[in-house]
């Protein structure tokens, strides 16, 4: 191409290549716009501030809390020996010995004043509650399952009438204790516990530290990249990755070791069927002698499974099926509601400006007034519960199904309804065959788009109050313990989700063909 | 007329039309009545399920719904307008109930915006940002996603389910996540609706771009140009009006879900909403419904005349992809 000619183009298509200066740079300035709104609202919204206080080294540990769980021991310092104990609704079951955790024991001396004894336990009870391991297992404190309040009241008593009768007469036994423990976190991740001292060696290092019983930490030596220390002497903190962490305080040792996988997801910790392999519990299903006289094996399974207290399958089920019965009924009684009023909005059916114009203001007014507004409403009236998911729904949906159904109706073809008129049919029957057949699939459709999404949103609304999975959720999540089932309540919500999505998009295909 | 008690003779063709269309008509209404009854029955079962597993029974408590009705009456008219300008209400007693003026904030001294217009404009910020960042992302992905710029299957297969795992993650769980590292404030929020916003916008604007011309595209790819210029020049400029109509519904869409959002801690109106209507504190629950009613309208009004000018009428279906 010559030079001419690329000037002869040009000037024939002047608007192209000549374009005003403004147009040139509205992109840019759009850009440069959105660029200092970003701006703004990263200084409105603080948002460099609140991203460096967030809580980042927690936000590791709650994600891996989703496909994970922790086994928590705690190796206390007693005098020359050592006391283990795990938690007291830890997932090893009541008494625990963990294959990863290796004891030494030997016969000591020990010499314990009770004054000092009644203390120790006042102190446990009070640091820890539900922490009270395997050390002090009452079987009047095991049965109060959860409730973390109940523990101190049962045991006090107790332990008040022992601490009485002998004030401060030291006594020396002689018995088998524990003086030493030898932890493993996979690897070559190993803590060393004695009474006195811990060596941690990790990554080809090894960390020494002195205990002061009671007094201080004292590390030999500079410490390694995966250990941490806020001030000398106080606790260490030693980190392995995702196998786990040690925190070796003053008095004792507390150790997080992580496992894969969720733990106890079909049985719990007080089911018969707990601890067995896969082929163990079908053989004891269908084969075994009866557990429990008077029901099978399987009942006690199904039974187990339902009311396993970590994971609480029965309830999730329920409250899931609170939310797919909000977003269902909710959906149906909206579209029914909606269909009549949508025939006295339409200007093209009913002929009178007034009712037109009054009933899509209204549904107007149920749209905007947004569908939180209405759970919260609704959770006042009715309690917490599906009946205020649906009453929200079926307020908000109706305002939205009115508006469209109604604009759908204002776009039907007229020659049916003329058609059916011009036989002589009744008022009634032009609406039947001259109206509803136009308009049906296309209702039915957006109704079922609806529904789907209804889905969703009773899951969001169901945090406010409005019950079904999505308060469910949010407990679990507020504890900021339970995130592993949290996952397990994405999951179902996932699955459901997009089982519904893909039911309404056939049924949707079905009526109104592929588009 | 005869036809009435005569049925007109049909030739043996006609007969069999006619048998046929009585089969299908047959199996139609049999269809309608097994559907009806199916649906008679599952609005039972559901109701009756809801009914008991609420924490109050409906019937019992629909008395009391007109109870809590004349609860959020104010003690007079003008005290929904004293909350909502933060004027000194006559009641004050001290209590958290009238202390409408102790919420101004001010930018000068005598220049005060009322409590619930800022909070107001925050949630609305909360969703601007979040649409913009849901804008942006969803725009780079959206091409990737799409089987008519990109060849490498997996590619395409990757990035689709991406954005399908952002869209159906329930917003909720983002924002309890992000609550409990940040601590309560705008920022969880802003991070749930625009991951939710990607996904969302991400889906729509793959098939925009799926249905784009490619004629343009040709061109410059005879031309020589590599996949971002054909990609800017030729189908960008096509699919911008739509892309900015979606954003816009979608802005309307994140404008509610940032009050919601904010009702479980995230700040902005949905919490002063929440708070407010929990301590029956009637005056600011209706200022702030009225604030927000209000609001929603001039929103979905404001977005509907630029979509309409945008890309003219058709951009008016409202709810897509809620």
């Amino acid at each position: 191409m010559t030079e001419t000619e690329a000037n002869a183009i040009a000037a024939r298509h002047a608007d192209v290549f000549h374009r005003p200066v403004m147009e040139h740079l509205r992109g840019l300035l759009i850009i440069c716009a959105v660029a200092l709104y970003m701006v703004f609202a990263w200084w409105l919204f603080a948002v460099g501030q609140v991203v460096s206080n967030g809580n980042w080294d927690i936000a590791g540990s709650y994600l891996a809390d989703w496909v994970s769980y922790e086994i928590r021991p705690d190796i206390e310092y007693d005098g020359d020996a050592l006391e283990i104990s795990f938690p007291r609704f830890s997932p090893l079951g009541d008494n625990p010995k963990p294959d990863w955790l290796a004891t030494e024991t030997a016969i000591v001396e020990r010499r314990r004043a009770v004054t000092t004894q009644a203390t120790d336990t006042g102190s446990g009870q009070t640091s820890g509650a539900g922490f009270l391991g395997a050390l002090d297992t009452k079987p009047a404190a095991k049965d109060d399952g959860g409730f973390l309040g109940a523990m101190p009241s049962p045991s006090a008593p107790t332990e008040a009438p022992t601490a009485k009768p002998a004030p401060a007469e030291p006594m020396v036994t002689r018995e088998e204790a524990i003086v030493g423990a030898d932890i493993s976190f996979g690897g070559d991740a190993h803590i060393r516990v004695q009474p006195g001292f811990v060596s941690v060696a990790y990554n080809g290092e090894v960390l020494e530290l002195d205990i002061e019983e009671r007094e201080a930490v004292h590390a030999r030596g500079p410490l390694p990249d995966w250990a941490s220390q806020r001030a000398p002497g106080a606790k260490v903190i030693v980190r392995f990755g995702f196998a786990g962490r040690a925190e070796i305080e003053d008095d004792e040792v507390k150790v997080r070791r992580r496992f894969l996988g969720w733990e106890n997801f079909f049985f719990d910790t007080r089911s018969p069927y707990w601890g067995m392999s896969t082929s163990e519990v079908l053989g004891t299903i269908f084969f075994g002698e009866r557990i429990e006289e008077g029901r099978s094996n399987l009942a006690i399974a199904w039974d187990n499974i339902v009311n396993n207290a970590d994971w609480q399958h029965g309830d999730v089920w329920l409250k899931l099926l609170q939310t797919i019965v909000m977003a269902f009924a909710g959906t149906v009684f909206a579209s029914l509601l909606a269909f009549p009023l949508a025939f006295a909005a339409a200007r093209n059916i009913m002929p009178n400006r007034f009712v037109n114009h009054l009933l899509k203001r209204s549904f107007d007014f149920l749209r905007s007034v947004d569908m939180l507004i209405w759970a919260l409403f609704f959770t006042r009236a009715f309690g917490p519960g599906p009946l205020a998911g649906i009453s929200a729904i079926f307020f908000t949906d109706t305002g939205t199904f009115g508006k469209l159904y109604s604009e759908a109706l204002e776009n039907i073809d007229d020659k049916q309804r003329e058609g059916v008129r011009s036989v002589g049919a009744s008022p009634s029957s032009v609406q039947r065959f001259g109206v509803v057949p136009q308009v049906l699939p296309v209702f039915l459709s957006q109704s079922l788009y609806f529904w789907e999404s209804n889905t969703r949103s009773a899951t969001i609304i169901g945090a406010v109050g409005a019950g079904g999975i999505g308060l469910k959720l949010w407990e679990a999540m507020r504890t900021n313990q339970d995130w592993e089932n949290v996952a397990y309540m994405v999951i179902l919500i996932l699955l459901v989700v997009f089982i519904f999505d893909n039911i309404s998009n056939a049924l949707r295909q079905r009526l109104i063909g592929r588009q | 007329m005869t036809a009435t008690t005569h049925s007109p003779l049909l030739s043996e063709a006609g007969e069999a039309v006619e048998r046929h269309w009585r089969e299908l008509a047959g199996r139609r209404r049999l269809y309608t009545i097994g559907g009806i009854v199916f649906m008679v029955l599952a609005m039972s079962g559901s109701l009756w399920f809801a009914n008991e597993s609420n924490a109050g029974k409906f019937f019992d408590r629909l008395p009391y719904l007109f109870d809590f009705v004349g609860q959020m009456l104010p003690r007079d008219g003008w005290e929904i307008w004293r909350a909502l300008f933060d004027l000194p209400s006559p009641y004050d007693d001290g209590s958290l109930k009238y202390n409408y003026p102790e919420g101004r904030v001010y930018f000068t001294e005598t220049f005060y915006l009322p409590e619930y217009f800022y909070k107001m404009l925050e949630t609305i910020n909360i969703a601007l940002v979040s649409t913009l960042i849901g804008f942006g992302l969803g725009f780079v992905l959206c091409f990737l996603a799409a089987s008519n710029l990109t060849t490498r299957r997996w590619l395409r297969f990757f990035v689709r389910r991406f954005m399908e795992v952002l869209r159906a993650f329930p917003e909720i769980v983002i924002a309890g996540f992000f609550l409990a590292i940040l601590s309560l404030g705008a920022v969880p929020a802003i991070i749930a609706v625009s991951i939710h916003t990607i996904g969302a916008l991400g889906k729509m604007f793959f098939e925009v771009v799926e249905n784009a011309d490619m004629k343009a595209e040709e061109g410059l790819r005879a031309a020589g140009a590599n996949w971002v210029e054909r990609v800017w020049f030729a189908i960008v400029p096509q699919v911008m009006p739509n892309f900015l109509s979606y954003a816009l519904l979608r802005f309307e869409i994140n404008v509610r879900a940032s009050t919601i959002i904010g009702a479980v801690g995230g700040g902005g109106i949905g919490e002063a909403l929440r708070l407010s209507i929990s301590r029956t504190h009637e005056a600011k629950t209706l200022a702030i419904i009225l604030l927000l009613f209000c609001t929603i309208v001039a929103v979905d009004q404001f977005s509907a005349w630029l979509r309409g000018r945008l890309v003219g009428k058709q951009a008016f279906e409202f709810g897509r992809g809620a």
